[in-house]
This record gives C-alpha cells, sequence and structure tokens, in this order.
C-alpha cells in the first residue's frame, strides 16, 4: 500500500470526488482524502476549490488528520484569506489543549497562516505560549515570533514580542535559549540598526552554558550570534575561545566552521607570545582537514573558506599541502578551488611536491582545470623565487607535449615570469619560437609578441616573425594589435637600421588604416617620438618596467579581514561583502576584526560597543572619521586607493593632444595631417547648455510637487576628457534615484561603447543597469540619459558624504569625475512617522545629537513650506503655532533605513527660519541642512 | 533561513516542492537548471548558486538534486547538512532515497518535511524523536493501520526533544541487551606512476548499534587513542572526559548511530594494502594501444584482501578493449568509457593480471591524457591505522549486555596514477 496511488486519479471529475469523501461521515475516509488532497497540492495540484471542505475536518481528535489538515491551511490560507478566519477558533482552542504537542503545534501553524486578519487572533496565544510551562511550546513559540514579525513587524514590536524573546535568552531550556537567539538573528538581520542581540559578558555567559547543550543547529546560531561580540580583554577572549574549541570535534561541520569563525576573530586579541594562541593555531588545523573528507557540496563550502583562512594566517595550514592534492573524480568546482589552495600554500619547503602536482594535473582532461594548473606553475615561479628554473623547465616540458591550449597557457605565464625575473631564462624563447604558428588566442599571441619585441636582440629573425604577424594586423584583436605596434616600435628602437620598412609599415597601419582610437593614438605617440627625439623614444619605449608583484591575487586586507568575520556564510563563499549582494540589507554592519590586545583603542572600544543605543547608530554608512565609535563599527576609514588611477591632469593631456597636433608630416612626407588639425576644437571651453531649470515654477503654493531636482551642472568638462562632456543632475522620481545626464561629444570622433561605474560611497549608491547610450554619439551631438540607481552598491564613508565618484568609459579612455547629490533624493516615500513614534523617537535621541541651521531670507508660509518640503518626502507630521511661531515637525527616513526627525520654527513676517534636526547619525545633518535650504529656495 | 526545498531527478523534472514560508515559484529552478545544463554532468553543478533575488544551495544524493531555496545571509553548510540530513531520514525511513520511493511514500515524507523544518529553523532532525512522532512505514502496520483506522502519527510529546539527552528516549526496554561496534576505516589515497605515495590519509569511523534497556551509560577506550589526529563525535559523547582520559564516555542513542568519526593523517605514516604495477599506453602510430595491470599484497598485516576491483576511466578515443584476465572478470562501458575489472579475493600466490590491447578511433590524435586507475578493496578484521577498542564497560544499569566490536579497512578514494 503505497501512496503512489493519489497520483494515479486524473479524471475530470476529481476534485468533486474529493469533495464528496471529505464530508463522508467514516473517519478513514476523510483521512485518506485528505493524504489524497495532500499528496496533490505537493506536486503543484491547485485544490485550493476544496478549502471549506477540509478546514471542516479540523476538528478532529486524530492528530494525524489534524496535522494533515494544517498542512494544507498553511497553504492555501493565503489565497483564501476569509475561509481561513473559519480556522481561527480551533488554532486558538488547541492553544489551550492540555497537551504541550497540540499547543506548539497550533502555535506553530497559526504563524505560518500569512493572512493579516489571522495575525491578530493569533498575538493572545502566541503571548500565552511563549510564558509556557513546557519549554517545548516555549520553543515553538519563539520561532512564531520570528513569523510573525515576517509579516507584521510593527504589530510585533507594538506588542512587546521582543522584549519576551529578549527574556527567553536566559530561558532554563538551551533549546528554548538557541531558538530564541535564532529568532533575534532573523529579526535582527531586516533591522541592520537594532539592538535586538544586545551582547554583554552575562548574556555571552548564559550562550556559552546554552551552547553545550542545544541541539547542533542550535549550536551554529549560537555561535554565529557570540561572532558578533566584542570582548573586553584579551583574558575575556581567551576564555570564550576555550569553551568554544570543543565545538571543532563535532559531527556536523557547519557547527565546526562556525567555530572556526568565532575562534579566528577572537584569535586577533590574543598576544602572539601567549602559549594557548599556539595551542590555538594547532587546534584550528586538523578540523579543517577533516572538512575536506566530507562530501563534495561541503567540501567546496569548506575550501573556499580555507581559501580566506590561510591568507589570513598561512601557518595553521602549512604542513597541509597534502590534504589540497587533487583526485581525478573530484568535482570541476573542487579541483579548482583546492588549485588555488595550493598555490597560496606553495612555499620554499614544499614546492617540489607542488609542481609534480601541477605537472600531472596538466595532462588532466578538463580543459579549465588543465589550463588553470599551468598558471598555477606560473604562480609557483613567481612566488617562490627557489623554484623559478624549476617551473620553467617543467613549463618546457608542457610545452613539448604540443596539446595546444595546454601551449598557450604556458607562453603567457612565461611572459609573466620574464617580467618577474629579466634576463635569467631567455634561452629558452627559441623553443617558445617554434611554437609561433599554433598559437590562436589573443592572450598568448600578444604575450609572445611581446617577448619577440622585448628579446628582439636576442632573437635573429625577430623581425620576420613580428612580420609574419603583420600580414592579418586588421584581423587581430587590440589587444594583439598593440603589442605588435609596440613591439616593433621596440625591434626598431634595437635594430633600427633593417626595420625602418617594418615600422613605417606598423604606424602606417595603426594610423590610417585603423578605427581604434586606442590604437592610432599610440602609433601617432610613436611615430611623433620617433620623429622628433629618438633617444628620448629609446628612454620612453625602453625603459625599465617595474617587476610584477608576487601576489596580485590576494583579496585586500581589509576585505579580508571582513569575510574572515563572515566565516561560514555566503559572503565567505562568494569572496564578497554582504552588502554586496544580501538584497534588502542595505546597512548591513560592516565587520572587522577586533584589534590586538594592548592597543588602548581597543581596550576602550568595548565600553562603547556595549552601551545601549550605539549600535542604532547607522554602522557603515556615517561613521565619523577619526571617532572611535566609527572605527569600532568597522568602517573602511582609508582613503578611496582602489579607485583606479587619478585622473590624468589636464596639463599632460595637452602636451599629448599638442604632440598629435603639431606636424606629424616629418616622417609621413605630407598626404596627411588633416584630422590632428582638427583637434584642437575639442579644446573650447565648456559650454553650459541646456541648463533650463525644470523646476523653477515659481512658487506652486498649495500644490505638492515632484522632488526637488538641482538643475544640471557640469560634472566633467570637455577637455579633461577628450572631448566628452556631461552635465548632470540627480533627481527622485517615483521613489526611483535617477542620475540624468547630458552627454555632448565634442570631440571629431564618433564615440561608442559608454558605460558607468561608481566608487563605493556614503550610501551604497549603484547603478541598477547599464548606460543606456544605443547610438553612437557622433561629434558636436548631445544625448539626454537616464540612469536609474539603487542603494544595494557596497558602501563607503565619503567626504563630503553626499560626494560621489563616477567612471564613465567609452571607445576612447575611461574618465574619472566626482559630483555631489542632494541627499534629499536618498528620502524615501514611506517617511512619515507616527506621531507617538515620533515623540518616542525625539525623547530617545540624546540631546547632543541634535543640531541647529539657520535658513536665512525665505519667503514662504509655513503651508508652503510644509507642501514643497512633502514634495522632497520631508513629510510634517505635526504642526503647533506658539506665539505666532510655527513649529512644524518633520520626519524623513534615508534609504539605508535611517530616521531624521526635524523641527521647523517659522516666524511670520521674518524670513528666517529656523531648523533642528535630530539623528541617530549627525554626521548627516549637514548634509540634511543643505538639502532644506535647496529644496525651499527653489 | 532555508525558505523552500525542491526534489528534482535526473532528467530535470521538480517532483516535490515544499515551502516553509511563502511560495515561491518554479521559476526559481530555472537557475540551476542553467547551470546543469553548463556543467554536463550532473555532479559538476556548483553546490551554491545566486539568483537575482534569491540563493540556490543544492545537494546531488544518489540521482536526485535537494534544492533549497533561500533568501537572506544563512550559512551554507548549514543548508547542506540539513539537505544531507534530509536525504538521511529519507533513507532511515524507507530503506531507500530515489524518485520512486519518495513518491510512494509522499504523504510521509511531506509530514517528515514539516516536522524537520519550522519557518526555516531545523526543529527535529534526530532519527529518535522523529521516529517517536511519525512512525516509519512497514508492511505489518499498514495493514494494521487499514483494518483498525489507527494512523501512523504518535500522539506523545517526543519527550527527547527536551530533555538533556534529546537523542534518547525514556523507557527503552529490550530483552536481549547488546551493543555493537564497527570499527570502519577508508584509505584516501594516490599514488604515482611509481607506485610511491603522493598522498595517503585514514577516514575512520566506529557505527554503533545498541539495544540497551534503560539508561545505560557507556565508557569506550582505546589501546592507543593518540593515533588519531582529529576526531568528530556524535553529541552524546563527553567532550571532557575525551580530552582529559582519552575515552568515550556517553549515554547511547537508541539503535544504530554514528559514534565518532576520525581521521589519521600523512603526519603518521599509512600503510597501502596493495601495489599496482601498470602499463597503460597508447601508440603513436595505428589505432591501438596496450594495457597491462597487476595487483599484488603490500602491508596487508596478514590479512586477505577481498572484494578487488578496479575502475579505470578511459579516454575518449578508446573503442573497445581485448583483454585477458588471469582472474576475475572485466567489462568495458563504451557509452561511460569505464573499464572496470572485478577481481575479488586477492591470492598472494598468484597475482591477478589483465592485460591486451586498446582499440582506437582512426584518425584520432594520440590521447593526451594519462587514465587514473581507481581501486576498491576490503580487509575484514582489521583497522589499517593499528586503532584497537580496548574495552567497553557499562554503568547505571546492572544486566550484562552482549559486546561485540568489529573491525573492517576499506578503499575509500584510492587512486592510482599512469
Amino acid at each position: 500500500m503505497t501512496d503512489s496511488k493519489y497520483f494515479t486519479t486524473t479524471k475530470k471529475g476529481e476534485i468533486f470526488e474529493l469533495k464528496a469523501e471529505l464530508n463522508s461521515d467514516k473517519k478513514e475516509k476523510k483521512k485518506e482524502a485528505v493524504k489524497k488532497v495532500i499528496a496533490s497540492m505537493t506536486v503543484g495540484k491547485d485544490v485550493s476549490a476544496l478549502f471549506p471542505d477540509v478546514v471542516n475536518c479540523m476538528q478532529t481528535d486524530n492528530l494525524e488528520l489534524k496535522k494533515l489538515v494544517y498542512l494544507y491551511l498553511m497553504n492555501y490560507a493565503k489565497s483564501q484569506p476569509d475561509m481561513a478566519i473559519m480556522a481561527v477558533n480551533t488554532f486558538v482552542k488547541d492553544c489551550e489543549d492540555p497537551n504541550p504537542l497540540i499547543r506548539a503545534l497550533a502555535v506553530r501553524t497559526m504563524g505560518c497562516i500569512r493572512v493579516d486578519k489571522i495575525t491578530e487572533y493569533l498575538c493572545e496565544p502566541l503571548r500565552k505560549c511563549l510564558k509556557d510551562e513546557d519549554p517545548y511550546v516555549r520553543k515553538t513559540a519563539a520561532v512564531c515570533v520570528a513569523k510573525l514579525h515576517d509579516i507584521n513587524a510593527q504589530l510585533v514590536e507594538d506588542q512587546g514580542f521582543l522584549d519576551t524573546l529578549k527574556d527567553l535568552i536566559s530561558d532554563s531550556n538551551p533549546m528554548v535559549v538557541a531558538n530564541a537567539v535564532a529568532a533575534l538573528s532573523e529579526i535582527a538581520e531586516s533591522h541592520p540598526n537594532s539592538n535586538l542581540l544586545d551582547l554583554n559578558p552575562q548574556t555571552i555567559n548564559k550562550l556559552l552554558t546554552a551552547l553545550n547543550e542545544c541541539t547542533e543547529w542550535g549550536q551554529i546560531f549560537i555561535l554565529d550570534c557570540l561572532a558578533n561580540y566584542t570582548p573586553r580583554d584579551d583574558r575575556e577572549s581567551q576564555s570564550i575561545c576555550e569553551r568554544v574549541t570543543p565545538r571543532l570535534s563535532h559531527a556536523n561541520s557547519a557547527v565546526v566552521l562556525s567555530a572556526v569563525k568565532v575562534l579566528m576573530k577572537f584569535m586577533e586579541m590574543l598576544p602572539k607570545d601567549l602559549d594557548y594562541y599556539g595551542t590555538l593555531l594547532k587546534k584550528l588545523a586538523p578540523p579543517l582537514v577533516t572538512l575536506l573528507s566530507a562530501e563534495p557540496e561541503l567540501q567546496y563550502v569548506a575550501l573556499r573558506n580555507i581559501n580566506l583562512i590561510v591568507q589570513r594566517r598561512p601557518e595553521i595550514l602549512k604542513h597541509e599541502m597534502k590534504v589540497f592534492f587533487v583526485k581525478y573524480n573530484d568535482p570541476i568546482y573542487v579541483k579548482l578551488e583546492k588549485l588555488d589552495i595550493m598555490i597560496r600554500l606553495a612555499s620554499q619547503a614544499n614546492i617540489a611536491q607542488v609542481l609534480a602536482e601541477l605537472k600531472e594535473y596538466a595532462t588532466e582532461v578538463d580543459v579549465d582545470f588543465v589550463r588553470k594548473a599551468v598558471r598555477a606553475i606560473g604562480r609557483c615561479a613567481i612566488k617562490v623565487e627557489q623554484s623559478a628554473e624549476r617551473c620553467v623547465s617543467t613549463l618546457l616540458d608542457l610545452i613539448q607535449t604540443k596539446v595546444n591550449y595546454v601551449v598557450q597557457e604556458a607562453i603567457v605565464v612565461i611572459k609573466d615570469i620574464f617580467r618577474k625575473y629579466p634576463n635569467k631564462y631567455e634561452s629558452v624563447i627559441a623553443t617558445l619560437c617554434e611554437n609561433l604558428d599554433s598559437l590562436d588566442e589573443p592572450e598568448a599571441r600578444a604575450a609572445m609578441i611581446w617577448i619577440v619585441g622585448e628579446y628582439a636582440e636576442r632573437i635573429d629573425n625577430a623581425d620576420e616573425l613580428l612580420e609574419s604577424f603583420l600580414e592579418g594586423f586588421h584581423d587581430e584583436s587590440t589587444q594583439v594589435q598593440l603589442q605588435l605596434l609596440t613591439a616593433i616600435v621596440k625591434l626598431f628602437l634595437k635594430k633600427p637600421t633593417e626595420t625602418q620598412e617594418l615600422v613605417q609599415q606598423v604606424l602606417s597601419l595603426a594610423t590610417q588604416d585603423s578605427d581604434n582610437p586606442d590604437l592610432r593614438d599610440r602609433g601617432y605617440i610613436y611615430w611623433r617620438l620617433l620623429s622628433t627625439d629618438p633617444v628620448a623614444a629609446k628612454e620612453v619605449v625602453l625603459a625599465e618596467k617595474p617587476l610584477i608583484s608576487e601576489e596580485t591575487d590576494l583579496i585586500e586586507p581589509t576585505l579580508l579581514e571582513e569575510l574572515i568575520c563572515h566565516i561560514g556564510t555566503l559572503a565567505s563563499v562568494y569572496h564578497k561583502p554582504p552588502s554586496a549582494f544580501v538584497e534588502g540589507s542595505r546597512g548591513v554592519q560592516h565587520k572587522r576584526l577586533p584589534g590586538s590586545a594592548g592597543s588602548g583603542e581597543s581596550v576602550e572600544s568595548p565600553d562603547v560597543a556595549s552601551a545601549p543605543g550605539v549600535s542604532e547608530a547607522p554602522p557603515a554608512v556615517i561613521p565619523s572619521q577619526g571617532d572611535l565609535l566609527g572605527d569600532l563599527l568597522n568602517l573602511d576609514l582609508t582613503p578611496p586607493t582602489t579607485t583606479g588611477p587619478p585622473p590624468p591632469s589636464s596639463g599632460m593631456q595637452m602636451g599629448a593632444m599638442d604632440l598629435l597636433g603639431g606636424g606629424l608630416d616629418s616622417l609621413m612626407g605630407g598626404g596627411f595631417g588633416a584630422a590632428p588639425a582638427a583637434m584642437p576644437a575639442s579644446f573650447t571651453a565648456p559650454v553650459s547648455g541646456g541648463l533650463d531649470d525644470l523646476f523653477d515654477l515659481g512658487g506652486g503654493v498649495g500644490m505638492p510637487m515632484g522632488a526637488y531636482s538641482p538643475p544640471k551642472t557640469v560634472w566633467l568638462p570637455a577637455m579633461k576628457a577628450k572631448g566628452l562632456e556631461i552635465s548632470g543632475t540627480f533627481a527622485r522620481r517615483s521613489g526611483v534615484v535617477q542620475m540624468e545626464m547630458t552627454l555632448t561629444n565634442k570631440a571629431m570622433s564618433v564615440m561608442t561603447d559608454f558605460a558607468i561605474q561608481f566608487n563605493r560611497n556614503s550610501f551604497g549608491l549603484a547603478p541598477a543597469g547599464p548606460l543606456q547610450v544605443l547610438t553612437p554619439l557622433s561629434p558636436n551631438q548631445s544625448i539626454e540619459v537616464t540612469l536609474p540607481l539603487n542603494t544595494v552598491g557596497p558602501v563607503m564613508k565619503m567626504e563630503p558624504l553626499n560626494n560621489l565618484q563616477v567612471a564613465v568609459k567609452n571607445n576612447i579612455d575611461v574618465f574619472y569625475f566626482s559630483c555631489q547629490y542632494p541627499i534629499s533624493m536618498l528620502f524615501a516615500e514611506d517617511g512619515k512617522m507616527e506621531r507617538q513614534v515620533f515623540l518616542a523617537t525625539w525623547k530617545d535621541i540624546p540631546n547632543e545629537n541634535e543640531s541647529q541651521f539657520q535658513i536665512k531670507d525665505c519667503h514662504l508660509n509655513s503651508d508652503a513650506a510644509s507642501n514643497k518640503l512633502q514634495g522632497s518626502n520631508i513629510f510634517t507630521i505635526a504642526k503647533r503655532t506658539v506665539e505666532g511661531q510655527d513649529m512644524l515637525y518633520q520626519s524623513m527616513k534615508l534609504s539605508n533605513g535611517i530616521w531624521l526627525l526635524a523641527e521647523l520654527r517659522v516666524q511670520a513676517g521674518n524670513p528666517n527660519y529656523t531648523v533642528s534636526l535630530k539623528c541617530r547619525a549627525p554626521e548627516v545633518s549637514q548634509c540634511v541642512f543643505q538639502s532644506y535650504e535647496a529644496v525651499l529656495k527653489n | 533561513m532555508i525558505h523552500s526545498l525542491f526534489l528534482i531527478n535526473q532528467s530535470g523534472d521538480i517532483f516535490l516542492e515544499k515551502h516553509w514560508k511563502s511560495v515561491i515559484g518554479r521559476s526559481v529552478c530555472d537557475y540551476f537548471f542553467e547551470a546543469k545544463e553548463k556543467a554536463v554532468d550532473p555532479e559538476n553543478v556548483a553546490p551554491v548558486l545566486q539568483t537575482p533575488h534569491h540563493y540556490l544551495i543544492s545537494i546531488l544524493r544518489g540521482k536526485l538534486f535537494f534544492l533549497s531555496v533561500i533568501q537572506t545571509e544563512v550559512p551554507p553548510l548549514f543548508v547542506i547538512e540539513f539537505l544531507h540530513r534530509v536525504a538521511d531520514t529519507f533513507q532511515d525511513y524507507f530503506g531507500d532515497c530515489s524518485e520512486g520511493v519518495i513518491k510512494d511514500n509522499l504523504v510521509t515524507v511531506y509530514e517528515l518535511l514539516e516536522e524537520m523544518l519550522d519557518n526555516g529553523f531545523p526543529l527535529a532532525t534526530e532519527s529518535n524523536v522523529l521516529k517517536e512522532m511519525i512512525r516509519p512505514p512497514t508492511i505489518l502496520r499498514s495493514v494494521v493501520n487499514t483494518l483498525t483506522g489507527g494512523s501512523n502519527v504518535g500522539d506523545t510529546l517526543p519527550t527527547g526533544q527536551l530533555s538533556n539527552i534529546p537523542w534518547r528516549r525514556a523507557g527503552v526496554k529490550y530483552t536481549n541487551n547488546e551493543a555493537y561496534f564497527d570499527v570502519i576505516e577508508e584509505i584516501d589515497a594516490i599514488l604515482d606512476k611509481s607506485g610511491t605515495t603522493v598522498c595517503a590519509e585514514i577516514q575512520g569511523v566506529i557505527e554503533a548499534c545498541v539495544r540497551l534497556t534503560g539508561m545505560p551509560d557507556l565508557t569506550l577506550s582505546f589501546m592507543n587513542p593518540r593515533l588519531l589526529d582529529d576526531v568528530s563525535f556524535h553529541p552524546c559523547v563527553r567532550f571532557k572526559r575525551w580530552e582529559s582520559e582519552r575515552v568515550l564516555s556517553f549515554i547511547p542513542p537508541d539503535g544504530n548511530f554514528t559514534l565518532m568519526t576520525y581521521h589519521v593523517s600523512s603526519q603518521n605514516l599509512v600503510a597501502i594494502p596493495v601495489y599496482v604495477k601498470q602499463n597503460i599506453s597508447f601508440f603513436e602510430t595505428g589505432p591501438c594501444g596496450r594495457l597491462d595491470i597487476t595487483i599484488g599484497p603490500k602491508q596487508t598485516m596478514g590479512k586477505t584482501v577481498e572484494g578487488l576491483m578496479v575502475t579505470i576511466h578511459m579516454p575518449k578515443a578508446v573503442l573497445s578493449a581485448n583483454l585477458t584476465a588471469t582472474q576475475g572478470n572485466y567489462s568495458y562501458d563504451l557509452a561511460t568509457k569505464v573499464l572496470v575489472w572485478d577481481i575479488g579475493k586477492l591470492n598472494p600466490q598468484k597475482l591477478p593480471n589483465l592485460r591486451g590491447s586498446l582499440s582506437m578511433q582512426a584518425g584520432v590524435p594520440r590521447p593526451e591524457e594519462n587514465p587514473s586507475l581507481n581501486i576498491e578493496l576490503k580487509i575484514q578484521q582489521l583497522a589499517i591505522s593499528g586503532l584497537k577498542v580496548s574495552r567497553l564497560d557499562m554503568y547505571g544499569e546492572k544486566y550484562k549486555p552482549f559486546k561485540g566490536v568489529k573491525y573492517v579497512t576499506k578503499a575509500g578514494k584510492f587512486q592510482v596514477r599512469t
């Protein structure tokens, strides 16, 4: 007798039949019918039409039938909210049942019915269950709070369930503690600014006690929660570590990895000379190794995390190289990760083993893996100097196999080896040249050409080799063309007598026949250089190159620190900070490892951290620079060094242009020059066009207007951007922040391939889509572009706060500029606070967070002002008139969930307004004030 | 936490879905199917995938994908561990974890899933606790149920879930009290062409089958516990005793469970029970190759090697194999290009040998890769690490139980490169 019979009925009257059976008098028949209904539901058939009939079966003392009906209810209540009300009574009754199993089941099911009407009825039973005498009911009720919060957060807060939940952390039953922690953690995730999990030494102690006794899953929740705590000093840190270490021997790998996270974080605070520190390091290795013998899926996650751990503390696994050796039947995703870690662990001591392995891998079947293995050999050579020679000979062996993709990868990495160790391994060039014909990938061809050009003086037939590439010049990719151009110029500088013809050929190919501005520019520069000052040309072209760095692929240290705090999470799998991808958690706290003991800063900091209210300060987003608090909340205060090269100084730009503009014909012998001569045209001063202020509607009294948008200003003048001028502004339209730009082409050539990127900024602004410039932009043409933005990008504090650094790319180059957006763009539509909440919050925010500003010369009455502000999502909640002075109480909410409260005082006849702002993040006040002024005065 | 679960079969059909929060449409699986398409082999699908609004974490068990959908930051290992636990539970309940079996027991499956997770939080995953609430189907019970109208859902509170020892239920009674322990060791090793060990480690596990009345408190001690590099215990084991005395002290769950797993790695020398002499070559000219494999005993500690089997993934160009085996049978699967040589017992006097020619597809270049050999074997009555249980004591109960310890060594991922 199996359940598959439930699938066999596919007749038309199925629903009808079921209906009849559900209303049958026989219990057994009823149950069978409910089972059939559930089976249909499971495979996705719609059986919602049976709702009333199934609900009728609910009042039963048969537990199985009850459970089945509950299952059904959970699935369909949403689509039948009115019917679902019918079930409420039974639920309420079941919550009083003497059997705790039934009480728990009822409260659990009620929470799963995601219907607003029902949730109201749920509150009373839930409150009782949270205080139930039976821990089984309490622990179920704890989860129910999280469910309810998901449906109606406000209700949960109003009913005080959060406080009850916090009390449950001190429950006597470890399972209840674990569930309370889990529920609070989940709620906290949607409320990044609330300090729900207020960790202090007492709660930590309770958690550590519960940790030993609760289920494996509970242990994971508790450990993840512990990882957010910052111990007061190294002694506390050590005692927590000691109590967490036994978790490393748990059978559940998720428990192990969460324990590793806690240890890795708290270890930072231990003095390195402490004996315990060494012991702890030794204890970490075996569990990590054991993770690698688990199922491949677990291995993958473990490997991604180990990758971080070995970058932070290579000493832990330095003797465990062998466990990362690849087995031929590992899934490809495991193989690639293992390879990566092998290279990170490679050192002089084990390089022989590693190389032997890599060579073995290079003969495997999987092409991606083989390529990566060959690259890995190159990385070893660069990382471990003593092994370079061995690596090179291994690569040469591989080239002998003549397997096409192996040869190509080998040549690419040999180029890097040459750059790291110049004048050492050039003897192999002859072997490389033999394989010239088999190269068909641009990267390999470019690498080979670079080698030939760089070592032209040692290759007898360098000119012939390069000439052979030149035949199909226009079919090559840009990468190869550029490399070929440079290589031939190098050759010419080294052997000027034989190659004059060749260099002329390539220069004319690059400058005259090519559409690629990069190539043309480079061609012109060489040409000019060669014709005016060959000595200078030699100095420039044959200049000594800086050695390449050995660990280009390391994760940036600040990011690494943050990721270490996120071991075991999705962030650690993606190697990205959570703010970069976790949806809906805009204000994700950036975590940073605690400083080591002894530094005054970290000794002081925990006090601040545990003080109530501090974690409510908007983390990540707006730290006050240099202040301890900001430092504590792990903000990235380093200057934005990762932005890329600074905008080229215009002086240099001018020089280069001049070079082009001058007579190029000396080498050319006339016959061209018209195009460069036209270039200076692009130097005309930026024209301020299209600045019509759409919003200057002159008053607009009594009519709510759209959000204030400042007039467009020139962000990027043409002379700084090779003829591209960008002016723009920001606006908020129907809830979406937009960047509105006018792109003007003031150069002589067509511009295409536009793209845009933002640097990390204070509010995580990022383009929500690509820059839509569909048609090429012809000279002297302008185009209006609207770029929708979102606020889920990476966050970094900027100075000033509303500064935005932008990079725009087109077919010519990449340009950088920065602009400031009015912070009112970020005021959300739902920024209207309830009066009560407003009052409470106003009182709650300490007075030192209040700031006052004056707005001068504003001639609006208070209603008009209120209207105007409302257009920009600054909502007036209440108005009070005291002695002829209007006081407007206003609220607004930033896109990252920070609330701002304001009091605007308007005195009739006095053009000066006073604004008082209160916010948990006083840093934003200045910007907000500017927005007030801007909105009111426009 | 875990939002939804989809079960997907090999041909890409979703045959079961379960949502613990709001319902998420099946279309979310399209991202997974896309990745599956790209990966060609099902085992190469990456376990963690990102889609615009969700994260998909999947495992492959047997021929089924267990795909979970999550929406917030959740530790992926937690999800993967849980999914494996779900598969284990099905295995435990129905004796198998296949599409057919799951469909046959759909209502039980649904009840189990509901009991295992609440709002995405794990609720009851201990087999003991689950079985108290939902009884596994047996033929007898289903017959009885039909006759009496009984159900297979227990109506008592799962007591174990609340006590400090959630893994054991109270009031267990047996007429025969017995406790058996299997020490199972698997050798993971890579040997290179010349037979030298590239790396080798031992994964050990102690599986227990304990049927004892009441609340027995057991202590298991080893002759040589210091052999073990890393250990992971069932939650029942008291870690402090292990730390201080190196003994396993525990109140056992009722029935079958994994007491501990351990790891002996390269720091200790791992004995390799067999050697393999092999020569697989493909000729430069002519569409053929040669294969010659001999296996002999190496460090077997005087025991017999059984269940010996060699598996080779041949290069694509190999069309057929014309071989002779001095012992056992061989087969070559054309479609998957897998050569399997089933040897059986290893006779040290007469070493098994497999030799002959391979015929290759004409006009295809000589294969570049060297096929690796995968070896399977089994040695009864031996834990290759040398681990030995010295004694088992019982406290807390008065009766005398039957006790037994069995050892077995197997090859895990045991590979020989050529």
